[in-house]
């Protein structure tokens, strides 16, 4: 394969981009912005053509591009994308100019920095989601932290500070595990027969299957640690609020929209791919904290005051029902938990930028400082509305395929092997239906308060703009969602057909114990 | 004749410093107001030196009847020295001239203390090792009090010399033990007897005091007493020069004696430097967090790293050896780039360096906050920059050599330093600059050394293959 390949493109024309906006004279600002979005709508166009040319007949890693980096260590530059990871590429690329359109306004100081960072960023995603290494995986999660570290700290709200902290201490304490876990991963394969030191993705899940069962559960949780911070995962999820409240709304954005699919996407990439004999008997764990987030993020949401919080919230609910998903292993629940990661990144995303653009107006994000905006701001209203009945999942919109299929999923779940679950997460729809709507009714019906608010305009054209594409395919989605299931379902069907017969054989015997022989590679 | 003509040859390098030392010192003797041409000359004789090191790299030997190593390790530790004495020389010519503080003689002290570092590191014979660490601590010593008439400075040299002679008495004393038990104080025949021996008390007594001389070198706890005040009192060049060539002397004669060759006598020491490491990387990580001045905050976070490096010293194997230099080379471009900002900063009184004179650099001087802030980063540990790549590499070689407990270790006192690491770029760049403060003005040369060391961290992070199998293959 030559370099660079068309992946690798998408991967690193952002950050090149990003190194170029330096040298712009700081006259030409206007410039800048313009050079960003230009590329990062490149970036989109590339992986709609990635999308496009992606063979969803053929299973396993596609666009594969490998060079050799630190041979020593047999480190390697290993690329590849299969369904799910083509999915959230693509999220990733729709996203980010998205952003950059929203942020046109609000972000007044420092402008070029902002897009700088937005594009060093959308590297490190599009990164995450596409490593076939562990080490260049870890490289490219944690190049995300600086930049979003700096987005909530200089465009950020009065407890910037406090919140950016709490968001890197809190990531990096995680990755830290997980660094641990890598490098144990890659010795272990060093001391088999043969084996030298690894950071392959492709052969270490192979190797991962002959561990001990003791060495395997504490690289097991190693992992999963870091990507239940970022998930996040109750109880570990405080950061996420303070994060949310006090980051501009770009930064929420792509916090709610793809930050957070991080760890869902590492959970499904490493814990279960890697690990799955524990995956499996610790589904029913993973599952509870699904549902514990469900419920817990929908009754939270609903004492708040502030819109903005209230979303933030509605995210560790929605991002329960992705854990559900991923815990049910079933071929519905996956591919449900999937584009659920999909359906929030859209729908979430939209709402901040939604509340975001009440922001921009009044300065104030209270529910309580709205009130009849239905009237004042017709188009915001029809667009909160389709966005809101998204999130809480109506049939036809986007919301409703991936939370059914996940309940669906995890119904029949015979790794589950009960109901209750589903029973509990279903509750949480109709939480979200109490949160969203009581919120819809407070500030878009009813009668205005103030002066000010009557005078709030509508959208203008670039905020109607960047809103359409997100609208469109909540309603694509809802429709007809098999554009974008189809993509994923030979992923999905195999990954379950590979935790069912470990389950099934460990029925008959202990996990993992005389697995060492006939698995080696 | 002929053998000294070839040991000579040998040990080129050193003789190109020493050469140049000397020169310079004569020069200045002449004239004293002659900085700037001992400036160059120091220069040039770095060059040379260099040039000579890199040509006698592959003939790894000893001269001067086993008394020095030549080649091979030597030759990095060698050029560790010479990059950290070259970039600390950038930022003195700038900071010490705003200081007014004598250019040429802090110029022909470095030189004398590199002449010192090199025995130190690569002594084969405990004689050389001890007048290298001589050599070197008489000139470290005075340059700490380069600056006369600042109390700080003056405080700080005396607080050095006498703690630091008292450790140079321990490294002896240990020096007498060995060559009692060994009847020897060639290195490796100690280390060969040290196996052999049956009732090793008289050894293992030798060995720990000379592991106290090191430890107190490189900052390690609990014998790191001197290093906060040293490093905030000192002028800040001298600082640099500290932090960066005097750990890697330190570290350099570490794994010269211990890694290289005692380590293999004995499992204990193993568990002895695995302590100090713990000690240093909990200690220094947590002491750092309540520091409000930027020096001392980073002296405290030097006993971290010293602990951090110290993992890969108590593996006792070649990639542990590996390790340590490479982890080195990061840190020596890193800091010689933090300290480089800080030096900018800093008024002709040595003022300054506290954290909340940063307010708001990443606006009045984006520039320097961008890059102060990319050092700390990679002191932190954070790809794509270096000094992730060392830490990972430490890390692995613990791993491989069953040390998980020091890398968990390591990894929660990383996290402890985000804390104090991270404040400083909320100074930088969450808050406005201040009414009355003054706008820092970097010298060109300050300059030059600040981005060439940021070139170095973002190379080395992205691609440090190659010079990773450079240094693994000559240990």
């Amino acid at each position: 394969m030559t370099f660079p390949g068309i992946l690798s493109i998408v991967i690193f024309l952002p950050a090149a981009a990003g190194v170029v906006l330096l040298g712009f004279p700081r006259r030409h600002r206007e410039a800048a912005s313009w050079f960003s979005l230009g590329v990062s709508c490149a970036v989109l166009v590339l992986s709609i053509h990635l999308f496009t040319r992606f063979d969803s007949g053929r299973s396993g890693m596609q666009f594969v591009e490998f060079i050799p980096w630190v041979s020593s260590l047999e480190l390697g530059y290993r690329v590849g994308v299969d369904g799910f990871s083509l999915l959230l590429v693509l999220l990733t690329a729709l996203l980010t100019p998205i952003v950059l359109v929203s942020s046109w306004k609000s972000i007044a100081v420092r402008v070029p920095m902002w897009n700088f960072l937005i594009l060093i960023m959308e590297t490190g995603m599009i990164g995450v989601f596409c490593a076939l290494d562990t080490f260049l995986f870890y490289v490219f999660w944690e190049v995300i932290l600086i930049p979003m570290y700096f987005i909530i700290g200089v465009w950020g709200g009065e407890k910037r500070v406090y919140a950016a902290l709490k968001f890197f201490i809190f990531t990096m304490a995680g990755s830290l595990l997980m660094l641990v876990a890598i490098l144990w991963l890659g010795w272990y394969a060093s001391t088999l027969p043969g084996g030298r030191f690894t950071t392959d993705v492709t052969r270490l899940f192979e190797i991962a299957r002959t561990l001990p069962h003791g060495a395997a559960v504490w690289l097991f949780w190693g992992f999963a640690i870091a990507f239940l911070i970022k998930v996040p995962s109750f109880p570990l999820h405080t950061w996420l609020p303070d994060a949310h409240v006090e980051a501009p709304t770009g930064g929420s954005v792509i916090l709610a929209g793809i930050l957070l699919k991080m760890g869902t996407y590492g959970l499904v990439r490493y814990n279960l791919q890697m690990f799955p004999a524990l995956a499996v008997e610790w589904a029913p764990f993973f599952a509870i904290l699904g549902i514990v987030g469900i419920v817990y993020g929908a009754l939270v949401a609903m004492v708040q005051t502030d819109a903005k919080k209230l979303v933030a919230y509605s995210s560790v609910s929605h991002m329960g029902f992705v854990l559900l998903g991923i815990a049910a292993m079933t071929t519905e629940a996956l591919q449900g938990a999937i584009l659920q990661m999909v359906n929030h990144g859209l729908s979430t995303g939209a709402l901040f930028l939604l509340v975001g653009m009440m922001y921009d107006r009044r300065h104030t994000r209270m529910i309580e400082d709205f009130g009849g905006l239905a009237r004042v701001m017709p188009v915001f209203a029809t667009v909160f509305l389709i966005t809101a009945l998204s999130s809480i999942g109506l049939p036809g919109l986007n919301g409703f395929v991936g939370e059914f299929l996940i309940l669906l999923g995890s119904f029949r779940s015979p790794i589950l092997g009960t109901p209750v679950y589903t029973a509990i997460a279903a509750s949480g729809i109709v939480l979200s239906a109490v949160y969203m709507l009581w919120m819809y009714r407070r500030v878009f019906l009813g009668t205005v308060p103030s002066e000010a608010v009557g005078e709030m305009r509508d959208l203008d054209r670039r905020e109607t703009g960047l809103l359409i594409p997100l609208v469109l395919l909540i309603v694509w989605i809802g429709i007809y969602p098999n554009t974008f299931l189809a993509k994923t379902s030979s992923f999905s069907r195999e990954l379950t057909n590979t935790l069912i017969s470990v389950r099934d054989s460990s029925v008959l015997r202990p996990s993992g114990v005389d697995s060492t022989n006939t698995n080696n590679p | 004749m002929h053998d000294i003509l070839n040991d000579t040859i040998a040990s080129a390098p050193l003789w190109a410093i020493v050469v140049t030392g000397v020169a310079t010192l004569l020069v200045h003797a002449w004239d004293e107001k002659s900085d700037k041409p001992v400036f160059w000359i120091a220069l040039a004789g770095i060059g040379v030196s260099a040039v000579l090191t890199i040509w006698r790299a592959p003939v790894a030997g000893t001269a001067y009847s086993g008394m020095l190593k030549t080649g091979g390790a030597a030759s990095a530790w060698t050029l560790l020295f010479l990059v950290a004495t070259l970039l600390t020389l950038f930022i003195a010519w700038d900071s010490l001239g705003k200081a007014a503080a004598p250019r040429g003689e802090f110029t022909i002290l470095v030189l004398f203390a590199v002449a010192g570092m090199i025995p130190f590191s690569a002594g084969n014979d405990l004689l050389a090792v001890f007048i290298g660490l001589e050599i070197l601590s008489v000139s470290l010593y005075t340059l700490v009090g380069l600056t006369r008439r600042r109390f700080a400075s003056n405080e700080a040299a005396l607080k050095y010399f006498l703690l630091g002679a008292f450790a140079g008495g321990f490294f002896l004393y240990g020096i007498a033990f060995l060559y009692g038990a060994a009847q020897t104080t060639n290195i490796e025949d100690i280390a060969r007897r040290f196996a052999q021996s049956n009732f090793p008390v008289l050894f293992l007594t030798g060995s720990a005091l000379l592991l106290v001389g090191l430890a107190f070198k490189t900052g390690a706890v609990p014998f790191h007493m001197w290093v906060p005040d040293v490093y905030q009192g000192a002028p800040t060049a001298v600082t640099t020069f500290l932090i960066t060539g005097g750990k890697a002397a330190a570290f350099g004669a570490f794994v010269t004696v211990f890694t290289m060759t005692l380590g293999h006598a004995s499992a204990r020491f193993a568990v002895v430097i695995g302590v100090l490491a713990l000690c240093s990387m909990v200690f220094g990580n947590i002491a750092a967090i309540p520091q409000t001045d930027i020096k001392r905050m980073l002296a405290y976070s030097s006993i971290g790293h010293a602990g951090y490096m110290l993992i890969g010293v108590q593996t006792a194997s070649v990639e542990g050896a590996g390790g340590v230099a490479f982890y080195l080379l990061s840190y020596i471009l890193t800091s010689t780039g933090a300290f480089g900002v800080v030096a900018a900063m800093e008024n002709e009184q040595g003022e300054g360096t506290r954290i909340e004179d940063f307010a708001g650099l990443g606006y009045t001087k984006p520039l320097l906050g961008a890059l102060l802030s990319l050092f700390l980063f990679s002191l932190i540990g954070i790809p794509p920059f270096s000094g992730f790549f060392a830490k990972y590499y430490i890390f692995l070689t613990a791993i491989e050599h069953g040390d998980l407990w020091l890398v968990l270790i390591g990894v929660a006192t990383s996290v402890v330093s985000l804390y104090f690491y991270l404040r400083v770029m909320v100074v930088m760049f969450f808050r406005q600059p201040g009414e009355n403060q003054p706008v820092p003005e970097a010298g060109a040369w300050t300059m030059i050394a600040v981005v060439l060391s940021a070139a170095g961290v973002i190379a080395l992070g992205l691609f440090p293959g190659t010079v990773l199998d450079l240094i693994t293959s000559v240990f």
